[in-house]
């Protein structure tokens, strides 16, 4: 296996409005991606998962370490890597279809390529016929299904998603969630995605980076392994709880020690 | 006026789709919205004729519809029309031509944007109607002082409301967009343009309502043509149908440049519309 992205390192700080001192988002931050690898980076809320797809995406830059993708460092934002939002960031002028070719045109493609693309890639998330419907006119579902296709049409080698599921009903959910992971099977791209959700880590993965916060760092990388995924309802297998449970309980000791350290924090302003 | 109202009052019949139910519909619908209109120039043909209201202060509708028809013969009513229209739309016309550019430019440097805000403020609170005097001492009474003061007018919400476009474009696009490699130049023509287009807009309607309210207030104060001048001038002489003719012909302007500026809005920002309710 070869790795594909490498952070080396990476710390990220951020000049503070309030204090003297820069915030620390993320400290020395290693971890290495593999070619045609699902990697899921889950961590509390604030941890710095949004900082670090920032800086894979290249639209910020490390304050200290590096980020190497094939070797070479990131250098910008790229057509190599795709990004998929939370908040979808379609954009509402433009159709699906034309949402679709937004990527495409960027890329340089010729316009009935593009137009071919984006038809194929919207068919492959199940939005055929939906081609000229503004983002106004579908369900989040739907909208998310757009991002995605606009970010695997102009085939980036990897695909970087922050929460992208977080705000769509539990259904919904579990829909993209095995359609996305049949996607991934069939286009054998690397994925980094972004979650808070313990089942979400566990159930899409081959492998969990769990995040601590304050300073964000990569506690524990767990492999998931892949025998037990083959089942029918993987979530009731007892090997699933039990990695569920070592992830909630990484988790829940990070949270215990924040909360006991703004205690600290709070003792000693009282003191001063 | 919202943009629904004012395209419902105006939306065509449905197509002659034949049966009585249908027309029956329509009449329904026309006596709704149209209900409200009819009576109140009933009103206003009775109010005069019963001796509500001094007929020499207000003449019956129709005296004034008598009027209009008078001075249409003549030829004086098209003049002053054509007079405050072609003005109005010169000043409004440039006004646009020259904010829109300068605001997406302002826009675009957040730095220069900060740095000549405050002086904008100042100007966009100078009420322009204030420096009419001064525009008039510059320019005379001719043309060129009642365009420049339209123009004048209708600057200011334009490139203000074109800043604010640019400036609050949702950050989330851009960083979307920029994730596809696109070049600034790129960016701001494929994403902060279009993005910015409602609220865009937002001014140039604004503009659209001060092109006629300081146009008519220049014209009574130094013209020789022009419906702000029919009045004025039909006030002094006490012709106070043609007063009324005045009134009523700068409603219709005002009602006519917003359905103008309604269905250009509605063609550029079709997709700025909730879920259509069907
Ligand atoms: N541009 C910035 N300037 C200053 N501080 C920032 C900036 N961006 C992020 N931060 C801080 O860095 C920390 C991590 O933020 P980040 O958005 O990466 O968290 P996250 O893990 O994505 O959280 P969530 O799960 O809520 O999305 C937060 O404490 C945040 O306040
Ligand atoms: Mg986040």
């Amino acid at each position: 296996m070869t790795v594909k992205l490498s952070l080396q390192n990476v710390r990220k700080t951020f000049r503070s409005r309030h204090a003297d001192e820069a915030f620390v988002a993320l400290d020395d931050v290693t971890l290495d991606v593999e070619d045609g690898e699902f990697m899921v980076v889950v961590g509390p809320s604030g941890c710095g998962k949004t900082t670090l797809l920032d800086l894979l995406a290249g639209l910020t830059r490390p304050t200290g370490g590096q980020i190497l993708l094939d070797g070479k460092p990131v250098a910008g934002p790229s057509l190599d890597r795709g990004v998929v939002f939370q908040q979808y960031a379609l954009f509402p002028w433009l159709t699906a279809q034309g949402n679709v070719e937004f990527g495409l045109e960027a890329k340089g493609a010729p316009s009935a390529e593009r137009r071919e693309t984006a038809r194929r890639f919207l068919g492959l998330v199940g939005l055929a016929g939906f081609e000229s419907h503004h983002p106004h006119e579908l369900s989040g579902g739907m909208k998310q299904r757009v991002a995605i296709a606009r970010s695997l049409a102009y085939d980036p080698e990897v695909l970087l998603m922050d929460e992208p599921f977080a705000a769509l009903d539990a259904q919904t959910r579990e829909t993209l969630q095995c359609e996305l992971l049949r996607i991934w099977r069939v286009s054998g791209k690397t994925i980094v995605f972004i979650t808070h959700g313990i089942d979400e880590a566990v159930f899409l993965g081959q492998r969990v980076a769990v995040m601590s916060s304050r300073p964000g760092r990569v506690e524990r990388v767990i492999d998931i392994p892949p025998e037990f995924k083959a089942g029918e309802d993987i979530r009731a297998h007892p090997e699933f709880g039990r990695l569920r449970h070592e992830i909630w309980r990484l988790l829940h000791e990070d949270g215990e020690r924040a909360r006991e350290d703004e205690r600290d924090a709070r003792r000693l302003a009282v003191a001063a | 006026m919202s943009a629904q109202e004012s395209t419902l009052v105006l939306s065509p019949p449905a197509a002659l789709g034949g049966s009585f139910a249908r027309l029956g519909a329509i009449f329904l619908h026309a006596l709704r919205r149209g209900g409200a209109l009819a009576a109140f120039f009933l009103l206003w043909e009775l109010a005069p004729r019963l001796g509500w209201v001094d007929a020499a202060f207000l003449p019956p509708f129709s005296q004034v519809l008598a009027t209009a028809w008078k001075l249409l013969s003549n030829g004086q009513l098209t003049q002053h029309f054509a007079a405050s229209l072609g003005r109005s739309a010169a000043g409004f016309a440039l006004a646009i031509v020259a904010a829109i550019p300068l605001g997406l430019a302002i826009g675009r440097y957040r730095l220069f944007a900060q740095a000549v805000n405050p002086l904008l403020e100042m100007f966009r609170n100078t009420a322009a109607l204030a420096l009419l005097p001064v525009f008039i001492l510059f320019l005379g009474i001719g043309e060129t002082s009642k365009v420049a003061i339209v123009f004048y007018g209708c600057f200011w919400p334009i490139l203000l409301n074109t800043i604010t476009a640019v400036a609050t474009v949702d950050p989330l696009l851009v960083k979307s967009a920029r994730t596809m490699g696109l070049s600034p130049v790129r960016l701001f023509r494929k994403v902060i343009l279009p993005a910015s287009v409602p609220t865009i807009f937002v001014g140039v309607r604004l503009a659209g309502a001060m092109s006629v309210l300081i146009l008519i207030a220049a014209e009574m104060v130094g013209a020789k043509s022009g419906l702000g001048y029919l009045i004025i001038y039909s006030q002094y002489n006490f012709q106070v149908p043609e007063m009324f003719l005045g009134i009523v012909c700068i409603t219709v302007v005002g009602l006519f440049i917003n359905f103008l500026l309604v269905a250009l809005e509605r063609r550029l920002t079709a997709w700025n519309t909730h879920r259509s309710e069907t």
